[in-house]
């Protein structure tokens, strides 16, 4: 697991280990199942406080991304893979929206942006 | 169960200081940073709260239990580093051990003999031969190896150079690992409380005058710089203090992003612990 943390962002630590872990989350680099770290031994190799560590967790867990078992651990949630996925279907539409908007501006077509789309598809899975 | 040291209305008074009404409440499982400027009373408190001062009014209250009736269990329990004092120049680690050996019950010479290697400390070497950072890090050892649960400690910090900083922050956090464990650290060096502490309690000439979660002050809090012109436009209550400079206004305020909503003010940045003492301080309502 990767969690970089700038210190001179103006982004709450908290929210950029949250952020972090969800992506991990996401991305499938933390499967269903797996442990995280304790909030403790996290806030220890981050070297951050343990409030900030769990006000992290607390986000992650509401969210559906964690879940913990009192005195087991912290697990990657298997329940809400659908969340997930909604999740995600909501930042591509975002960022389909953006692409839309550009082209409008600039008068590029539907089928323009189609094969555009296409030609990146193709690409990605080679 | 959950709150390890409690303090209550304590009040010291000297001819020219005064400690007035203090108030703490430190839970289990959390670093709370102690900060100040040299003379606020940090080490009074700390004295106090270790019983080696009397005060004149005040319920002091560690581990649940008073100083009247269980002062050796209360100390078994404790880790102190305080600024000044120390052993004997002439002594080495290992008569450091032999003492006290005497002194706790709880004492674990395995223990300490560990954190000497982990932190690189030569057990047959003479204090005064030791660097301001080692030595440091000697007291923190001492400090740790009775198994206390509850660690005070005076300016740990201060005069040491960067690296040894974070390895005794990193010090700090290891003890932490166990969750009844607390921390109650002084420092005027409050860059490294921003990284660790749980908790900021901020005292000034005697008195605390801020006591809150430090994510809350570092996300929340801001600093506003502005023009006379957008000063005089901001209302009483939608800031904490401001300061007038030469050439610009600086508020500080307690919902930055409440007042990016009301104001449209140039500059609200993400205040340190240092811009909020100094405001504070400095600052006039």
């Amino acid at each position: 697991m990767n969690i970089i943390i700038s210190n001179s962002s103006d982004k709450p630590i908290y929210k950029q280990v949250k952020e972090q872990i969800k992506n991990e989350i996401i991305t499938n680099r933390l499967k269903p199942g797996d442990q995280l770290p304790s909030i403790r031994a996290l806030a220890k190799d981050l070297g951050i406080s343990v409030i900030t560590t769990k006000n992290a967790y607390i986000d992650l867990e509401r969210e559906g991304y964690i879940e913990t078992i009192p005195a087991k651990g912290t697990y990657v949630s298997n329940k809400n893979i659908e969340l997930i996925k909604e999740d995600q279907f909501k930042k591509i539409e975002r960022l389909i929206e953006t692409s839309i908007s550009i082209a409008k501006i600039c008068g590029i077509t539907k089928e323009d942006i189609n094969s555009i789309f296409n030609i990146l598809w193709e690409d990605n899975n080679e | 169960m959950s709150e390890i040291l409690s303090v209550k209305n304590l009040s010291k008074k000297y001819d020219l200081f005064e400690l007035k009404n203090i108030n703490l409440s430190i839970p289990r499982g959390v670093i709370v940073g102690f900060i100040g400027e040299n003379g606020a009373g940090k080490t009074t408190t700390i004295k106090s709260i270790l019983n080696m001062i009397n005060v004149d009014t005040g319920d002091i209250k560690v581990f649940g239990n008073d100083y009247k009736e269980k002062e050796k269990d209360i100390k078994e329990k404790i880790g102190v580093v305080l600024d000044n004092s120390f052993f004997s120049e002439q002594l080495t680690p290992s008569d450091i051990n032999k003492i006290m050996k005497f002194l706790y019950k709880e004492w674990d010479e395995k223990l300490f003999i560990q954190y000497l290697n982990d932190f690189k400390l030569p057990i047959e070497k003479m204090i005064k031969e030791y660097s301001s950072g080692m030595l440091m890090k000697l007291k923190i050892t001492v400090a740790l190896s009775h198994h206390p649960e509850l660690l005070i400690l005076d300016e740990p910090t201060s005069g040491l150079d960067p690296i040894a900083r974070s390895e005794i922050l990193d010090i700090f956090l290891d003890f932490i690992q166990n969750e009844n464990h607390s921390i109650f650290v002084s420092s005027h060096i409050t860059s490294d409380l921003e990284t660790v502490a749980d908790y900021i309690v901020f005292i000034n000439k005697g008195e605390i005058i801020l006591s809150e979660e430090k994510d809350k002050l570092l996300d929340d809090y801001g600093i506003v710089r502005c023009t006379e012109d957008e000063f005089i436009k901001i209302e009483k209550d939608d800031y904490i203090k401001y300061r007038k400079n030469k050439f610009d206004y600086e508020l500080l305020i307690a919902d930055r992003n409440n007042f990016k909503t009301k104001y449209d003010v140039k500059v609200i940045d993400k205040p340190t612990l240092d811009e909020i003492m100094l405001i504070y301080i400095k600052g006039v309502k």
